[in-house]
């Protein structure tokens, strides 16, 4: 048992922080802090600079691009990433649709779209939910005719996030209605450009536009880009979800909006004294801390317990990772809002702050922190419910 | 000990809630955000018309009388239909200066307001003061026989409409301390007053007040120099009482929507509300609601109390409740509803971002626990 981190990685994450804070372009770097709402520019400069470097698929094999690092140093990129912040690979190309193509994608989609997925040239978005099909995803209607060498597809995705941004989006529709749910869906890549593809914004919570509707209508896509076999496209929606899910705990996101608290709660007077010397205060950061620390512990023995097993098969342990995870980015969004206090309460939605006293990096925190935690709230709904994940760990692990 | 609403309050509510499941609809609400002033001037002459704008202030003062209960009344049908007429901020708050200020020119402006034809804010909020009501650094200094006035507020509701504000500066003491804040009165459109409006993340209007140099008559000060802390906590005091009404209103309503919701929304084959975990988060739900309308009954009761350590306790106490309160039912809502739950288009999207300001209205959780504490130290 050696909980500690080897003098190479701790080499490496010197390299990793240098290179964020020697290359991170300035515009984008005064955009983080809480409210940092990355635009769709800023993710595809900064993925590209990663790519440049040979970073932004950490964990590809190395013939596609990966830069054949551990899992332990993948980990610490990834937290390095959040916590400077900066924004993150984008996880629809490296978690998801990436694997999915060098797993099972044929050779010739190997190479047309594995270096632009790496590379972000094509962005892609995840064409998953819809209205009758949230966490019962298999309830999914969209379909897919077979006509000569293409499919006809018609149906509505719904939450595809950044499809407004997307060139293409992974998409998992019904080839065969008559099978079993489970049984009768393929995964296929769409160019977003295709005739009969519309995209119709979703506006969040916090008055942004992350997600979107995407309606298709006799959308055709050539048969050669389905990926993998017909009527197999949920087991490559499993794989896809659970791959690589080490990261998700985002434990380097919420460590940044701890100190962020922290930060501003020096700003802050309560009755009797600052907000940082409030013993209360104190004590919730340090719980928030403490949690923060068994994720990280949790998270590394997961990947430690993968590495050895081996067998590529999500772990039903890294929905610790998902569950907790999400609930401490909501906790640390939620206590950066309440440090904010009354003067979070304004909504200015970019436009002039009315607050004077305030430097303007705090100044963007506390705009940003209600509306940050409006989304946070969204963590423990997408990529797989809370109560989705207690039912993973109630009938997988415990056998209910 | 009797819980049940008189006949009169019955009928009371009966036709608040009626008017706002006539008028209220959630289009409605976004029309009436869109207009001028940031809500619906015909709403207003309606509340008028039902005696809303009259309500708790004496029949003496050219009120319409009724008691904290009514107001709780009143204010429960608004949070239900998160109402963004300022009612509560002019006629609850604002108005409550006049009901606990003695001043000349009382009569008057009772009577304006409870017909709609002025609208009152109450400017005390600044950007250092954090929840602290005592902390006022707006100074009003004495020249000749009135006042100049410098200072910033805040959060100021309806500061962009209001005919009055009602501007806290300190007149002695130091920033923090309860004694030397005064109240003046000052009319809108008053040489170096600038009001900046913005919107709150739940919607409503508020408005940041500057004052440079104002000069103001002694006949502004409302009640006496140095001594408006009492009046303030007094006001604040009915406008928690009105908050823990409207925040039982706006829980019964998310609840009431999830519940639907549940019951409707089909996934693995049949109606989500089937799942035991989702029942037993909605029976929690509930029962946060009814703990919470259990202190906003307690509050209204106590909102008279004229032991001030007394009242004000429970006044924490109330807020310390509802706060909770709205943070489970606020979250559970929006969790589960799913993803609709987090857009800015379904409605308990907009029940959460209400939710949350309210929490922070009139002071968060730790602050009211921590203002109890110290209640409780000083004995
Ligand atoms: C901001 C955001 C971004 C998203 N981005 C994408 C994207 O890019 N691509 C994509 O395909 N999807 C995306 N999603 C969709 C997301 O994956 C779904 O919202 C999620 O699967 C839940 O589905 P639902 O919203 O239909 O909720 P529902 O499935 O209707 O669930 C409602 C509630 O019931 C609970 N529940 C459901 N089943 C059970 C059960 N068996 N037992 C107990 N409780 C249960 C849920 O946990 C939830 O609390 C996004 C969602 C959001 C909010």
């Amino acid at each position: 048992m050696d909980l500690s981190y080897t003098p190479a990685e701790l080499v490496f994450r010197e390299e990793v922080r240098a290179f964020i804070r020697d290359n991170l372009p300035e515009s984008i770097r005064a955009k983080a802090g809480l409210s940092a709402y990355y635009d769709g520019s800023d993710v595809r400069t900064w993925h590209k600079l990663l790519d440049a470097k040979g970073w932004a698929a950490s964990h590809w094999p190395m013939e596609y691009g990966g830069p054949g690092w551990s899992a332990v140093q993948r980990y610490i990129f990834m937290e390095e990433i959040l916590q400077a912040p900066a924004p993150e690979p984008l996880s629809f190309n490296i978690n998801m649709v990436g694997p999915v193509v060098y797993t099972f994608g044929s050779p010739e989609q190997k190479e047309r779209f594995l270096p632009k997925i790496r590379s972000l040239d094509y962005w892609f978005c995840q064409g998953f939910s819809e209205p009758g099909a949230g966490s019962d995803l298999a309830a999914l209607r969209t379909s897919a005719v077979r006509e000569g060498d293409d499919y006809v597809i018609n149906g509505q995705k719904i939450w595809t996030s950044t499809a407004h941004d997307a060139d293409w989006m992974f998409c998992l529709v019904r080839t065969d209605p008559s099978a079993k749910k489970q049984e009768g869906i393929s995964f296929v890549l769409i160019d977003m450009k295709t005739p009969g593809v519309t995209v119709r914004p979703i506006i969040t919570i916090d008055g942004e536009h992350h997600t979107n509707e995407v309606f298709l209508d006799n959308v055709r896509v050539p048969v050669v880009n389905r990926v993998g076999e017909e009527n197999k496209g949920w087991d490559y929606a499993k794989f896809l979800l659970g791959n690589e899910r080490t990261g998700i705990a985002r434990v380097g996101l919420s460590k940044g909006r701890l100190q962020r608290a922290r930060r501003l709660a020096e700003l802050s007077e309560v009755l009797d004294g600052k907000l940082s010397e409030d013993p209360f205060f104190r004590r919730r950061c340090i719980e928030l801390e403490i949690e923060l620390k068994a994720l990280e512990v949790t998270a590394l023995r997961i990947i430690d317990r993968q590495r050895k097993r081996n067998d590529g098969k999500p772990d039903p342990a890294s929905s610790i990772l998902k569950l907790r995870g999400a609930e401490t980015q909501q906790f640390s969004a939620e206590l950066v809002a309440e440090v904010a206090g009354p003067l979070g309460l304004a909504f200015t939605h970019g436009s002039k702050a009315p607050w004077q006293d305030l430097a303007e990096d705090d100044l963007t925190a506390v705009l940003g922190a209600v509306p940050n935690y409006f989304l946070s709230r969204a963590a423990t709904i997408y990529g797989g419910a809370s109560e989705v994940q207690k039912n993973i760990i109630s009938k997988a692990i415990l056998g209910f | 000990m009797d819980f049940e609403l008189s006949s009169e309050q019955s009928m009371l509510k009966d036709s608040v809630d009626r008017l706002i499941a006539q008028r209220y609809t959630q289009e409605a609400r976004e029309r009436f955000k869109a207009e001028a002033p940031g809500w619906s001037r015909d709403n207003w002459q309606q509340f008028a018309d039902l005696g809303l704008l009259g309500l708790g202030f004496d029949e003496a003062l050219g009120g319409f009388g009724g008691s904290m209960t009514d107001t709780m009344i009143v204010a429960e049908a608004f949070g239900g239909g998160m109402v963004v007429e300022p009612w509560l901020g002019s006629v609850v708050l604002a108005g409550g200066i006049l009901r606990h200020a003695d001043f000349g020119g009382r009569e008057e402006a009772v009577a304006a307001l409870a017909e709609g034809s002025r609208i009152l804010a109450l400017a005390h909020e600044e950007e250092g003061a954090r929840y602290l009501l005592s902390r006022v650094s707006a100074k009003a200094d004495k020249a000749g026989s009135g006042y100049v006035v410098n200072g910033r507020k805040i959060n100021v509701i309806a500061g962009d409409s209001a005919d009055t504000l009602f501007v806290t500066a300190r007149t002695g003491g130091g920033v923090q301390d309860e004694d030397g804040i005064s109240i003046f009165a000052v009319p809108k459109g008053h040489p170096g007053v600038t009001v900046e409006p913005y919107r709150s993340i739940d919607g409503a209007r508020y408005a940041a007040v500057t004052l440079k140099g104002v000069e103001l008559p002694a006949a502004a000060l409302v009640g006496a120099a140095g001594e408006g802390f009492p009046i303030l906590e007094k006001a604040v005091g009915d406008a928690i009482v009105a908050l823990c009404g409207e925040a039982v209103g706006l829980m019964e309503a998310m609840l009431k929507t999830v519940v639907e919701y549940l019951k409707t929304r089909n996934q693995f084959g049949g109606p989500l509300g089937r799942f035991q975990a989702l029942q037993h988060r909605s029976a929690e739900m509930y029962v946060m609601t009814e703990q919470a309308r259990s202190m906003a009954i307690y509050a209204a009761a106590m909102a008279s109390e004229p032991d001030d350590r007394e009242r004000r306790r429970a006044m924490s106490f109330a807020k310390v409740q509802i706060g909770k309160s709205l943070h489970f039912v606020g979250q559970y809502a929006v969790q589960m509803s799913g993803g609709i739950g987090v857009t800015e288009e379904y409605i308990i999207g907009q029940h959460f971002k209400r939710s949350t300001a309210m929490e922070r209205q009139f002071g968060d959780t730790d602050h009211h626990l921590s203002l109890i504490d110290l209640l409780d130290r000083r004995g």
